[in-house]
């Protein structure tokens, strides 16, 4: 979000808020972007995906990263995962909220779901970044 | 509610709506959106086959 967010604000010809707003919305909702800029099918399935890999990924009781600092691995996996958590918008902030995240307990089904909620999240980064080249014209 | 797959089916899964996101974000056609999403899902598929077999033989 951030690399987007810095090449954007690089770009003079494109102001911010003809991108921002369908950024965050992006970022808030899955798919929302796509439903701002009246990309409804597209952002149909963005929905569909991210929702499902990471309703999937709370089922199989994945736990949720929090940031933790260390050596380098260990900040490059905690920080990393925990940005690609909070990527789920909505999603995860509603999972946190209502007390479905789950403690971090061992078995690779939960191993699984973890993957399960950090994919759905970069998925929406994706999603994210598509959103953005077509508020900003770069792409139909 | 406790869903429990296996490691397969957790990888056709992911590939499934991975596929779907990418096809989307990368192609500037429907018609190439889906064309490439398939050819994705194949790749992942057939990717999980080979590494599969890769692994049982590695072990021996």
């Amino acid at each position: 979000m951030a690399n987007n967010a810095g090449a954007a604000a690089a770009d003079p010809t494109v102001p911010s808020g003809k991108w921002l707003p369908a950024v965050v919305v992006a970022w808030l909702v899955p798919g929302g972007g796509h439903f701002l800029l009246k990309r409804n099918g597209r952002g149909g399935l963005i929905l569909l995906s991210v929702a499902a890999l990471f309703l999937m990924g709370l089922a199989m009781r994945g736990p949720m990263f929090h940031p933790q600092t260390g050596d380098l691995l260990t900040t490059i996996i905690y920080c990393g995962g925990f940005l690609a958590d909070l990527a789920n918008g909505i999603f995860y902030l509603l999972a946190n909220w209502l007390g479905y995240a789950q403690p971090d307990v061992a078995g690779h089904v939960h191993d699984y779901g973890s993957k399960f909620i950090v994919a759905a999240g970069l998925l929406n980064i994706l999603a994210m970044v598509d959103a953005y080249e077509i508020a900003a014209g770069k792409k139909n | 509610m406790h869903l429990s797959l296996t490691h397969f089916e957790s990888a056709v899964v992911f590939s499934l709506f991975a596929s779907i996101v990418l096809g989307i974000v990368t192609k500037r056609s429907d018609r190439e959106r889906v064309r490439y999403g398939v050819r994705c899902f194949a790749y992942f598929v057939g990717s999980l086959f080979v590494v599969g077999w890769l692994m049982y033989l590695g072990h021996g």
